[in-house]
């Protein structure tokens, strides 16, 4: 592990159309163990921010407590970043969305902070249909306390330390498209042909988007018998499309051949092309997707993909039916209703 | 069983006595509403206290009601008093006006020797309810009721706007005015305005028939008002943030703070709809929870929008890790407090001011928070928009200490007024061209040696100003350290902060004679209110006093020179610790037996009587002293 990140950029490296290098979407040198799920993760997100040449200082990092929390300082430095209390990212996220909705919102969670002592608030912000994309870097244990284990964790599994899951486990995903998000998908950190563009669909996505990552800890639950392990993950990982992102720009020039293809339009023009492999799929369809992940687990799969996407959803936003104006760009003049209206309010009271 | 006839008081020689007499008491007396809550009294009892407010005679009015939304007792007080006494004043009362039968028996017992209790008669009055030193007003009004309308609701809510008319004739009111009244408060709903005259005229009738008017208290129309209005609290720090351009909101509803917000959200309907679009100037989140509400208003204030949340002990505590974070990343906010009887669910209907310790200090660690202690609904005004001035120049949170009484209760109180000129203070906020001059930027870098650095915004610059806001320890550059000469300058930098704080905050209202006395009281928020009377109660005792109300937490130096400058100094709260007297302890260097508390914790608020007798009880107990000494030598 080094400790200094070297400033040195090779000269030739691939620029995007804001001219600027890989190397400018990242952040501060990772202090995660050697070979964490959240740094493979950490790099998805920078290939996705790079590739499609987001702005890094109108992107803001959002996360809660936990070593996924840490994350944010990884990635995008330009940007402004709010290591929140454990837990209540959601509401800081929703605050800070209300204030502006200008800015592309990037929040990194764990299974800790979202399923357990932030479950509330993740349940409320995807009522809420809060613009951003949250991730949620789920190694179904407890990193920086050492390995206790998550509510994510599988029932029935054994920790580390060899302590018993008892209780029912959680999953987010199930939990998101219950309650409305409009746009679920699940992926491995290992795995960045599929995860890099469900991030850049996430992010293009107008709306609540939720991604699960299963991301393996090293440290704490990389055992045999974890169902959370590196070695675990791949044996049972399944998916039920193959999803590529199309950016707006680019000349859509062949159709996937082999298998059903559906192209789904997002907000900012892009598209996501969805190659199903199975019949049954169908990304309108949020209860079919909870049956199938159900139906998958029961067989000891992880079942991966994008699960739903409802591209014509509403934000907070309109529903709220908010100025056009970011509210924190509003000025005196269109805030205070001055001394003319206070005659009228004084004689109601009067 | 008492009979009708002798309910009435014209057949009773007593009254007639009385009025004969020619001894009234004008403008100086207490009515106390006897209702049951859901029935529609408050707005009929409202309308009572409006009426005498034009007539030019002040008055103050204070709900007492319960946790529940039907059916349980709820009792409105309202004070007349031309010596502009408007706390409350306790004991028993002038008149009781007895609508409620599970209540009865406790409300012709509040009826002050010689005074007058109006009761329903429809039913026959029990015997065991007869005091022989009261006049008993019957008036059958639920059968005027039965006779006059056949709706069930008209049956139950025209029942207080008859005894509101019947009021009107006893205590002498200006009908006309009254009637004025009603047309103003149903203004647009023309359809309720003579169904509602007609109670008025029911009522008025009645009385002018069947009693003999005015009572020996009654009503003289003054110019006592000038420019004052007739509001509560909430309704004040809700129109408060508008005023200081708040735009963003978290709430969870939670008695007795909700109206907070509501009048906020109704207030913004009417003035902050953009013309143009049609659409809102603000966003309003009803959370999760406490918890999820001021982490909204943090979220909204780290990314430059002027947020806030409302808020009651419960959601204090519940919100105590957030003010925390916010304290140490350095994000301001403001929350408004209006407190409520602790501890726990405590009495959640009931006014206390015990929070002060646990908002002074909130949060784990080494903490401080900015207070504000409003006095009254024009305060509450001022100090809800001042106060995200202060946060923003600050750059901490700003906690506003209402309470029940305060918020909820009706107070006469100076009109609002704002000066167009006075312009929103951002304090330290970095814009784009500030952000390209900058040599260096470092979030937490004390350039100016105050304390307070220049924050940024996110997508301000692409290139500068960018930093990681986190609740960890920090070096000066935002970046995570646990190097303890980096703490320490942190949290050093923290504590001269708060010095720096003093010059933007509210001096105590301090009010001493040219020759100090050597009595002086210390009071805050609500606890002003029986000060005017309780003086001049003292100053027929021979006490003179000096007198300063605390506006703000941190102190001022003010408030050291004050406590010196005087022999004894009385602390007047409302909570069974003496939470102030303990804040000024700890954070002056006072001597702590200079400091005498006096306090009342019953969930009413604090009356003149009270504040009187403390005085009075320290010195008899110094004589006391005295003599044992005396005699001991």
């Amino acid at each position: 592990m080094s400790y200094v990140k070297s400033a040195f950029k090779h000269p030739r490296l691939p620029v995007n159309d804001l001219g600027l290098t890989y190397r400018d979407y990242e952040g501060a040198l990772s202090t995660l163990c050697a070979g964490c799920g959240h740094d493979a993760l950490t790099s998805a997100i920078i290939q996705a921010c790079h590739e499609l040449s987001i702005e890094p200082h109108k992107v803001a990092k959002l996360s809660g407590i936990g070593c996924s929390s840490k994350a944010p300082n990884y990635f995008l430095n330009k940007a402004h970043g709010f290591n929140s209390v454990h837990g209540r990212m959601p509401s800081v996220a929703t605050g800070a969305n209300m204030a502006n909705q200008d800015l592309l919102y990037l929040a990194m969670s764990g299974d800790g902070d979202s399923a357990s002592i932030g479950f509330g608030q993740f349940a409320h912000v995807v009522r809420r249909q809060l613009n951003m994309v949250y991730m949620v870097a789920n190694n179904g244990v407890y990193g920086l306390t050492k390995g206790q284990l998550a509510a994510t964790a599988d029932k029935g599994v054994k920790n580390k330390a060899g302590d018993l899951s008892l209780f029912t486990d959680i999953d987010l995903c199930v939990m998101a498209l219950q309650l409305g998000a409009s746009f679920v998908a699940r992926s491995f950190s290992g795995d960045k042909k599929q995860l890099v563009p469900l991030i850049k669909a996430a992010m293009s996505h107008k709306g609540f988007a939720f991604i699960d990552i299963i991301s393996p800890c090293v440290t704490f639950n990389n055992h045999n018998g974890s169902t959370r392990s590196y070695d675990y993950v791949h044996d049972h990982i399944t998916t039920a499309a193959v999803t590529d992102f199309v950016p707006v720009k680019t000349e859509i020039t062949s159709r996937s051949d082999s298998g059903e293809s559906e192209d789904v339009c997002l907000h900012d023009g892009s598209i996501m092309r969805i190659q199903k492999l199975s019949e049954n799929y169908d990304s309108s369809n949020a209860s079919k997707a909870i049956i199938d992940i159900e139906q998958h687990k029961a067989k000891g799969e992880i079942l991966t993909g994008l699960f739903y996407l409802e591209a014509t959803a509403s934000e907070f936003h309109e529903i709220n039916n908010t100025c056009d104006t970011p509210l924190n760009k509003l000025d005196q003049d269109a805030l205070c209703p001055g001394k003319r209206v206070l005659p009228g309010i004084n004689k109601s009271f009067r | 069983m008492m009979t009708a006839k002798t309910s009435m008081l014209i057949d009773n020689p007593e009254s007639k006595d009385a009025t004969a007499k020619d001894n009234y008491q004008v403008n100086d007396f207490v009515v106390r509403f006897a209702n049951t809550n859901g029935t529609g009294s408050a707005s009929a009892n409202n309308m009572f206290a409006k009426a005498i407010l034009r007539m030019g005679i002040p008055v103050c009015a204070k709900n007492i009601f319960p946790s529940n939304i039907q059916g349980m007792p709820t009792w409105y007080e309202v004070r007349i008093s031309e010596k502009n006494y408007l706390g409350r004043r306790g004991g028993k009362s002038e008149m009781v006006v007895a609508m409620n039968a599970q209540s009865i028996e406790e409300d012709i017992q509040s009826v002050k020797s010689g005074g007058y209790v109006l009761y329903d008669s429809s039913k026959h009055l029990s015997d065991n309810l007869h005091r022989d030193d009261i006049h008993y007003l019957g008036m059958p009004i639920s059968s005027i009721c039965l006779k006059e309308y056949t709706d069930p609701r008209q049956r139950q809510l025209f029942k207080n706007v008859i005894y509101v008319g019947a009021l009107a004739a006893l205590l002498s009111m200006d009908f006309t005015l009254l009637k004025g009244l009603v047309r103003d408060q149903f203004k647009g709903k023309e359809k309720l305005i003579t169904p509602n005259i007609y109670a008025l005229e029911l009522g008025y009738q009645y009385a002018n028939e069947h009693f003999i008017c005015p009572l020996a208290i009654k009503v003289e129309a003054r110019d006592l008002v000038n420019n004052r209005i007739l509001v509560d609290g909430n309704t004040a720090s809700g129109l408060g943030a508008v005023y200081g351009g708040a735009t963003v909101v978290g709430w969870y509803p939670i008695t007795p703070s909700t109206s907070v917000i509501e009048k906020f959200a109704s207030y913004c309907h009417r003035l902050r709809i953009d013309p143009a679009s049609g659409k809102k100037n603000y966003a309003i989140v009803q959370a999760e929870d406490e918890l999820a509400a001021i982490g909204v208003a943090i979220g909204a204030g780290w990314n430059g929008a002027r947020a806030f949340t409302a808020t009651s002990g419960p959601g204090v505590s519940l919100m105590t890790e957030f003010l925390g974070l916010a304290y140490f990343t350095e994000i301001p906010m403001v929350l408004v407090n209006v407190q409520r009887a602790g501890p726990s669910t405590g009495m959640p209907t009931r006014t206390q001011q015990s929070d002060i310790l646990s908002c002074a200090y909130a949060s784990h660690g080494d903490t401080k928070q900015i207070l504000l202690f409003p006095d009254s609904p024009t305060e509450c005004f001022e100090m809800g928009a001042e106060a995200f001035d202060i946060a923003d120049l600050c750059q901490t949170p700003v906690i506003i200490m209402s309470d029940l009484d305060l918020g909820m209760n009706d107070h006469l109180t100076d009109e609002f007024q704002w000066q167009d000129d006075k312009a929103y203070q951002r304090g330290k906020l970095l814009d784009k061209e500030q952000l390209d001059e900058l040599k260096e930027f470092g979030r937490y870098l004390d350039v100016d040696g105050d304390g307070i650095c220049y924050r940024t915004l996110p997508g301000t610059h692409s290139e500068k100003g960018a930093y990681f806001n986190r609740g960890t320890s920090r070096d000066n550059y935002a970046r995570y350290t646990e190097k303890p000469k980096h703490y320490v300058e942190n949290v050093d930098r923290l504590t001269q902060k708060f010095v720096t704080a003093l010059n933007y905050l509210p001096k105590p209202a301090i009010v001493q004679g040219k020759k100090s006395a050597k009595v002086a009281l210390i009071y805050y928020g609500t606890t002003s209110h029986p000060i005017t009377e309780a003086i001049d109660e003292l100053s027929s005792h021979g006490i003179s006093v000096d007198t300063l109300r605390i506006r703000a937490f941190p102190f001022h130096d003010e408030i050291t020179q004050f406590i010196e400058k005087h022999q004894d100094v009385f602390v007047i709260e409302q909570n069974r610790d003496g939470q102030m007297k303990t804040l000024l302890v700890n954070e002056l260097q006072v001597d702590p037996k200079q400091l005498t508390s006096i306090i009342n914790y019953d969930g009413l608020p604090m009356t003149s009587y009270q504040v009187v007798q403390g005085v009075l009880s320290r010195f008899s107990d110094k004589e006391a002293a005295k003599q044992t000494k005396k005699k001991a030598g």
